[in-house]
């Protein structure tokens, strides 16, 4: 089950010629690839491309009908390695993933892909994860594209553009035998728009008639001679015939006016900010009526010269818009002009930055700058472009930003892996610091404020490969932290088999959350739901032992911080060698409450007796030192002021959004830190014995109290 | 060339002006940005115009910051316009902000801006994390933001929304629609808003209120968002006032000066209520004594600073956290009541309440009488096989009756109190720090104020306190060290707010390095 139900836009999946589509981007794209006559779908999840692979998983139903086979799979390299059914068969498939990490994964089966070549169209969609709310490193998919010579669309961020490309982009594929990516950005997977829908198409040559009858031929094979051959195949037919294919069809675009002294060559993407840029220099209307002459590039890979060479033949200048570094196109372009001698001079990096998110407001800077060099009187009267740097340097402003506190992403309310990181400060503060490697997922999360764990990360799954060097005898072991996901993506051979083979004495903690929750709860090989078209609930452990693993623990409440603090203690002491597994299990409170609270509600409206658990505070014994929260971080811990004169510091206060995992408790408790933390039961629709007992123990604590008040002297007087 | 160009005053080559209606969304993750940027795309869209919204979900949303933009404007013959992914700092017509910082770093980014940006903020906090784990008050100044909304922005709509919401029973994405449809930026009338929350189907009742009243709030500014309901104070009225306790009123009314009066009865109070009206005597006593030392040192000048400070922190040295406290607090009824209406408890419902109690030998030989506890300590054995059964966690059910008896006994035991060994230490320890103070006032008055708040160091239990404790010990030594230098009150004042800043100390250790370099 993920973290969001598709139910609504699966619906959108069975549009029609003569219905509109409107919704998410990434939504139009799954759309087009049914419009396409898909045979098969796979992929991996990930930030922006998550909800492609959720919204399939939920239209079960749609695929059925068009006989569409769809696979979670289990890393990026499976997936790509998926598109080999369309090398031999005239089958359409697709496959989905976050660039560039998805695709360091997959390079191994792309790059034997694409030498290859294929018979059935094969579309790769990368979702580019760089610049503003990225979370990887910054790259780009493009050196992948032309390494493996796999030809890249990367289309206006406009559905009706994507969608078309997407279409055009298997007939492309099929034409010249190569595998084709669709780069789309972050902002455009998420971007609402809307497009004209057309029927979906059945596959004309299905899955099942492939398998019926098999066909091979050695030629497709990456092995000498056949290997050679097919790097003279892509320069001499392949690389002729693509060219040949986007220029018949237009897939790149001209606007604007047929003549000019100056022009702007761009990525596709880049297209609705550089028409933004030029409505601020007034240079285009809102309506994408450009003044300036404009190359689209919605195939950035391969550069059409003869395009390229006729768009700039007649001008003095070009400005190159090609977002992240190395500057790939704008090599390319010098290279095709200076062979033909066209005398158009290239700017590009040289007025826009070399790297980072080219805003409307960079770009302003960057073609003000090419005008400005190149053809000034373009830039008229120069009508006042929006500019925040007066206010920015307002006194008043400039002292915000001290105060302005950083907010960085954390761990949600009631996370099971909070207690995990609170044990392992606990640890270090008995045992000393330890060399930690972390891994991708929400448990990177540890690296940051209140816990500061974590030293490197390499990459999903690689966690514990990433303490393979420090496997020597020493005063301390190095531990390792990876996800269920990142187990299952890789981590169970990368970092588990390798350690037991090695004999690394480590420590490997598994956080097992019951799916891969970071990138929106995706369901995996150990999750505990029972979903009917996957086999779950596989044991971690046994696969740990099946692998090898000798020490073994399995922590099936990760909320038990001081039973999670001693086996941590064990495995960093213990005299056994061999790498010691520790498995810690409780599920993703942020999917465990979707599911759990509606049926709470339901339950206490049956009238059926429900104990709600939070957590609270007793402000008058808290002191304010907030050490609870140094080693939580819970959203729902935070801090009040107390009308009190004799107070300074603000205290604890757990507020309405506590789900009552226990973690306060625990930690609390464990870490001797103070008594303040009180978990409240409140039993809603209770039973005649729950009344019962209540009203004798209170009848009882009610004569006490009113005792011992009538003792103490009457302080209403000093009020 | 720019010079050149300008005065060949050439008109703009086309129509600039034109440009879409721009909406920026900033929010923490979770806080229903997504649900507020999809009504406003179907409220544009229900009225023909081309609507465009971007975000980036991923970790942000794992209660990061982040941004949802929004770009609108109707079509021209037929034509889409093109919509940026991006807000442009100095282009933005809205922005909603469900978090008072939020709506600062908003301005930081440029967003705001006095020419044409609508801000519409609400003024709660959401603290973030660093603002947290502070060991003092970490929390960021919210008036630095009040003050650069009035420079930024060329409207503000600011108000508690989430409060508003909350009232009504729904979130705030419901009240930031209601005060946009207010703000009247959009062309759009109140009941198209309305519509799109209809729609919505679920929920929409609750929204709809929570609309309405964002609405109103913005249009008239009358009404007035409910206080959240204040605890019921169920404490049993006294028989009589208590003589002994009026006669120590008036002995503090005659005895102190009047700008440190409220300070010294809510100082009072807490003592007598942490024991009994002797307590109160000892308390008076000593804040007497400071006084005259205040007196001397020319208090009256400085509104009697040293004897204010000292009656605040006499009185929380004075009321130490041990274990009779403790289990005092939690066995009253107020403290119960607090929690029920805290939980906004309804008839028919049944509390129970756990405690997660972790006591040590420490804390059960603080309680025991001072020589005896000494000597207990001075046998290792014994006293780590009764730690053995003592140190661990338990969870205590407070309102069952066995463990309520427990803890209410335990309350009662204020007669062991003043003859315990935490008594003990904690007197010597009051009388060293006052000591100090007092030698200190007489020759520089303000570092005499200055080593009584250091007061505020110790706080905590277990090794928190511990931690406090030598914070608070290696501050008066390195105080010591500059006690003759003009500006020893300051170098107090760095020292302590130092060692507020983290809990291991490291910033106080910086700051004692600095001193020694030179004292």
């Amino acid at each position: 089950m993920a973290e969001r139900s598709f139910a609504r836009e699966v619906e959108d999946l069975r549009l029609g010629d003569g219905d509109t589509f409107r919704g998410e981007g990434i939504l139009a794209i799954t759309k087009a690839l049914l419009q396409s006559g898909v045979a098969y779908v796979g992929g991996y999840q990930g930030s922006p491309i998550s909800h492609l692979m959720d919204v399939l998983a939920d239209a079960k139903d749609v695929l059925d009908d068009l006989g569409v086979v769809f696979q979670s799979s289990a890393n990026e390299a499976a997936a790509a390695a998926m598109l080999s059914a369309s090398v031999m068969y005239p089958l359409r498939g697709a496959v989905a993933w976050k660039s560039t990490v998805g695709t360091n994964v997959a390079s191994d089966a792309l790059a034997n892909l694409a030498s290859g070549g294929v018979t059935g169209g094969t579309m790769i969609i990368v979702g580019e994860d760089y610049g503003e709310g990225s979370s990887i490193m910054q790259e780009r998919t493009h050196a992948f594209a032309m390494k493996s010579q796999i030809w890249l669309l990367d289309p206006r961020p406009d559905h009706e553009c994507i969608v078309n490309l997407i279409e055009k982009g298997f007939e492309l594929s099929e034409f010249s035998n190569t595998p084709v990516m669709l780069e789309v950005r972050v902002r455009a997977c998420h971007m609402h728009g809307s497009f004209a829908c057309k029927d979906n198409v059945k596959p004309k040559h299905t899955i099942k008639d492939a398998l019926n009858n098999p066909r091979r031929d050695v030629n497709r094979i990456v092995l000498p001679p056949a290997a050679y051959e097919h790097e003279q195949e892509k320069i001499k037919t392949r690389m002729p015939a693509a060219v040949g294919f986007v220029r018949d069809n237009k897939l790149n675009e001209w606007m604007g006016p047929k003549q000019g002294k100056v022009g702007i060559i761009m990525q596709g993407g880049m297209y609705n900010n550089v028409i933004r840029a030029l409505q601020y220099l007034g240079l285009s209307d809102a309506y994408g009526n450009t003044q300036v002459p404009l190359y689209v590039m919605n195939v950035t890979y391969p550069v059409i010269d003869t395009e390229v060479a006729e768009f700039c033949l007649d001008k003095e200048a070009v400005l190159i818009v090609e977002e992240g570094q190395p500057e790939y196109l704008e090599q390319a372009i010098n290279t095709v002009l200076r062979r033909r001698d066209i005398q158009a001079r290239v700017h590009g990096k040289d007025v826009l930055p070399m790297g980072g998110d080219y805003t409307a407001q960079v770009l302003l800077g960057g073609v003000r700058e090419f005008l400005e060099k190149t053809e000034p009187r373009l830039l008229g009267n120069r009508p006042p472009a929006p500019d925040a740097a007066p206010v920015l340097n307002h006194p008043a402003i400039e002292k915000l930003k001290q105060v302005v506190p950083a907010r960085p992403p954390g761990l949600c309310t009631g996370c099971p892996e909070r207690p995990i990181f609170a044990a392992m400060k606990l640890v270090e503060e008995e045992l000393g610091q330890h060399h930690v490697s972390a891994d991708i997922g929400c448990h990177l999360f540890s690296i940051l404020p209140p816990f500061n764990i974590g030293a490197t990360t390499m990459g999903f799954g690689l966690g514990p490969a990433s303490t393979s060097a420090f496997n020597v005898k020493a005063d301390k072991r190095s531990i390792a932290v990876m996800g269920d996901g990142g187990f299952w993506h890789n981590g169970l051979t990368s970092g588990i088999g390798n350690a037991v083979f090695n004999k690394h004495d480590g420590v490997f903690v598994i956080v097992d959350n019951f799916y891969t929750s970071a990138t929106g709860g995706q369901d995996i090989l150990s999750s505990r739901a029972v979903n009917k078209r996957r086999d779950t609930n596989n044991s971690i452990v046994k696969a740990v032992k099946g692998i090898g693993g000798q020490w073994v623990r399995q922590l099936d409440r990760t909320y038990d911080v001081g039973k999670m603090r001693d086996t941590l203690k064990e495995a960093l002491t213990t005299k056994d060698e061999g790498p010691k597994v520790i498995v810690a299990s409780s599920e993703c409170m942020l999917n465990k409450q979707r599911r759990v609270k509606p049926l709470m509600t339901k339950a206490i409206k049956d009238g059926i007796r429900t104990v709600k658990e939070r957590f609270g505070v007793d402000e008058d014994v808290c002191t304010g030192d907030h050490a609870c929260i140094r080693l939580s971080g819970c959203p729902s811990l935070s801090v009040k002021q107390l009308d009190d004169p004799l107070r300074d510091d603000p205290v604890a206060a757990i507020d309405n959004s506590c789900v009552g995992c226990g973690n306060c408790g625990e930690v609390a408790e464990a870490a001797v830190l103070c008594p303040s933390f009180y978990r409240a039961d409140v039993i809603h629709n209770p039973t005649g014995w729950d009344k019962f007992k209540s009203r004798v123990a209170m009848a009882v604590i009610g004569w006490l109290q009113r005792r011992r008040d009538r003792r103490r002297p009457a302080l209403e007087a000093l009020a | 060339m720019r010079d050149e160009t300008v005065r060949l005053a050439l008109p703009a080559a086309g129509e600039a002006t034109e440009r879409p209606i721009s909406l920026a969304i900033v929010a923490m993750g979770g806080q229903g940005g997504g649900v507020l940027t999809d009504w406003i795309v179907q409220l544009a869209e229900n009225h023909g115009w081309v609507a465009q919204s971007t975000s980036v979900p991923g970790v942000a949303q794992r209660t990061g910051a982040t941004i949802y933009y929004i770009e609108a404007m109707p079509p021209l013959d037929g034509r889409k316009p093109i919509l940026s992914l991006m807000p442009t700092p100095g282009d933005v017509d809205v922005v909603m902000a469900a978090e008072f910082m939020e709506a600062g770093r908003s301005i930081l980014r440029g967003l705001v801006t006095p020419d044409r940006t609508t801000l519409i903020a609400s003024n709660h906090r959401s603290l973030a994390i660093g603002e947290k784990i502070a060991p003092g008050n970490g929390i960021a100044d919210g008036s630095a933001v009040t003050g650069a909304i009035g420079i930024a922005a060329k409207t503000e709509i600011i108000f508690d929304l989430n409060a508003l919401a909350i009232a009504h029973g729904s979130v705030i994405s419901a009240a930031m629609f209601g005060a946009l449809a207010a703000a009247s930026v959009l062309p759009f009338s109140r009941d198209s808003y309305l519509n799109v929350i209809r729609a919505g189907g679920k929920g929409a009742k609750a929204s709809i209120e929570t609309f309405e009243a964002a609405f109103d709030q913005v249009k008239t500014g009358a009404a007035e968002i409910a206080a959240p309901a204040q605890a019921k104070q169920a404490v049993a009225s006294p028989a009589t006032p208590d003589p002994d306790l009026a006669g120590l009123i008036a002995r503090l009314n005659q005895e102190l000066p009047e700008p440190v009066l409220a300070m010294a009865r809510a100082g009072l109070k807490k003592v007598v209520d942490f024991q009994d009206v002797a307590y109160g005597t000892e308390y008076l006593d000593i804040l007497r004594t400071l006084h005259a030392a205040d007196r001397s040192a020319g208090g009256g000048a400085r509104a009697y600073a040293f004897t204010e400070a000292a009656a605040k922190y006499l009185a929380n040295a004075m009321t130490y956290d041990d274990v009779i406290r403790v289990a005092d607090l939690k066995t009253r009824a107020g403290r119960r009541a607090r929690i029920e209406s805290e939980l906004e408890m309804s008839e028919g419902q049944v509390l129970q309440t756990t405690e997660f109690m972790h006591p040590r030998m420490e804390e059960v030989m603080g309680m025991l009488p001072a020589s005896f506890s000494r000597w207990l300590g001075a046998q290792p054995r014994l006293r780590g096989w009764l730690d053995r059964r003592v140190n661990r966690g338990r969870r205590v059910r407070t309102y069952s009756l066995p463990w309520f008896l427990a803890l209410y006994v335990v309350g009662g035991m204020r007669g062991l109190r003043r003859r315990s060994l935490r008594h003990a230490i904690e007197t010597a320890h009051r009388d060293g720090w006052l000591k100090a103070a007092t030698e200190a006032v007489a020759t520089n008055y303000q570092l005499g104020v200055e080593i009584l708040q250091c007061r505020r160091l110790v706080k905590g239990y277990s090794d928190t306190h511990s931690r406090g404790l030598s914070k608070f010990d290696r501050t008066l030594a390195a105080i010591k060290l500059v006690e003759r230098r003009d500006d020893a009150a300051d170098w107090a004042r760095r020292l302590r707010e130092a060692a507020l800043k983290d809990s291991a100390g490291k910033e106080l250790d910086g700051v004692i390095q600095t001193i020694k370099t030179f004292a």
